[in-house]
């Protein structure tokens, strides 16, 4: 059974992957780019937990981790990036 | 002890963190996390500011409870929204006139009504105190604006005492 | 492994992956900007949340000693998703207006 919810899971997120690529490419406007970019790097830490689950390991985790930082702060600052045209004043 | 902590809800959550990261795995990486808590608070205490006191742990608590339980509860409601028909929907701008007058408080509120489906907090206004969200589906604002006040910010104003 | 731990873990990944489907067909679907922002900000953010929970719970029966870590990305994710959601929210505002003086 876990491995149903594994296999449906990867299929979910993938589909969810794709919605967001569609979402990048059309645009119109560049914050709905970096949301579509947030949204997948939020997706692909789902990704690394399932991985991580259906390996029985946990050195997928660190990886998560650092993609919710990594990903937080790169939002952030295209997002301060548009609002200021500047990152670090 | 003030010197020594001067943020100890902050060590608090340092020292949990740290905890959660290592799994508690022992006592060496508990010690690491305690140094931690001393440490980080007091190398970056200049950069943090003055933080309201928590007065009413328990209504915090409580609180916490009931945020919970909404994401979890008005996710679904969300859920009918974006699969249904789009045209139905009424999306509005609502400005909701705030009691608070703590920059800190006026932050967790605005999370608290960004995580809470069915709203995204825009801007707080810390000169006329008002804060701005967008609603996904609101056919009455005023009535929005009165159920995030009594719902979300008067717990809030308890907790903080400001 | 113990099959009530197994049902609960399976149902939360299902159900983490269906609302994060859901948070990314807002996003795909919505008409403009604002609204569209209700969707990863929120849908997203518990369905991740409700895998991460699902793998805290899977390696604390399968292997020795609690999984706590999962736990820290959990609290990261609900902390950083209203914070860009806000920031995003102020550059498109502060676009728009841009748009509209010219």
């Amino acid at each position: 059974m876990l491995n149903f919810a594994i296999e449906t899971g990867f299929v979910l997120i993938g589909l969810a992957m794709t919605l967001n690529l569609w979402r990048l490419v059309r645009g119109p406007d560049a914050t709905d780019r970096i949301l579509a970019l947030d949204t997948m790097t939020i997706n692909a830490i789902a990704l690394l937990v399932l991985f991580g689950v259906r390996a029985g390991s946990s050195a997928y985790f660190e990886a998560a981790l650092i993609l919710a930082v990594m990903g937080f702060v790169g939002t952030v600052a295209l997002a301060k990036y548009l609002l200021r045209g500047d990152i670090i004043e | 002890m003030k010197r020594l902590l001067p943020h100890p809800a902050l060590s608090a959550a340092i020292f949990l963190l740290w905890a959660a990261l290592s799994n508690a795995a022992s006592v060496g990486a508990l010690a690491v996390g305690a140094l931690l808590a001393v440490l980080l608070p007091a190398v970056t205490r200049r950069f943090w500011p003055d933080t309201p006191r928590l007065q009413r742990p328990g209504v915090a608590l409580r609180l916490a409870a009931r945020v919970a339980l909404d994401i979890v509860v008005a996710n679904a409601a969300v859920a009918r929204r974006v699969l249904g028909p789009l045209s139905r929907l009424q999306p509005a701008f609502v400005e909701v006139p705030l009691d608070l007058r703590d920059p800190f408080a006026a932050t967790i509120l605005a999370s608290i009504v960004s995580l809470t489906p069915g709203t995204v907090s825009i801007d707080v206004d810390q000169t006329r105190w008002v804060l701005s969200l967008h609603a996904l589906d609101a056919p009455d604002p005023q009535a929005l604006a009165a159920a995030i006040k009594a719902r979300y910010e008067a717990p809030l104003k308890e907790v903080f005492a400001c | 492994m113990n099959p009530a731990v197994e049902t609960i873990v399976s149902l939360l990944i299902l159900v983490g992956a269906a609302f994060a489907l859901l948070g990314s067909i807002g996003l795909a679907r919505l008409p403009d900007f604002f609204a569209r922002l209700h969707g990863p900000t929120k849908a997203t953010t518990l369905g991740v949340g409700a895998m991460v929970l699902a793998s805290s719970l899977h390696f604390s029966t399968t292997a020795p000693g609690l999984s706590l870590h999962e736990i820290a990305v959990l609290v990261f994710l609900f902390i950083s998703a209203p914070v860009s959601a806000h920031v995003l929210a102020k550059a498109a505002l502060h676009r728009q207006r841009r748009k509209d003086d010219r």
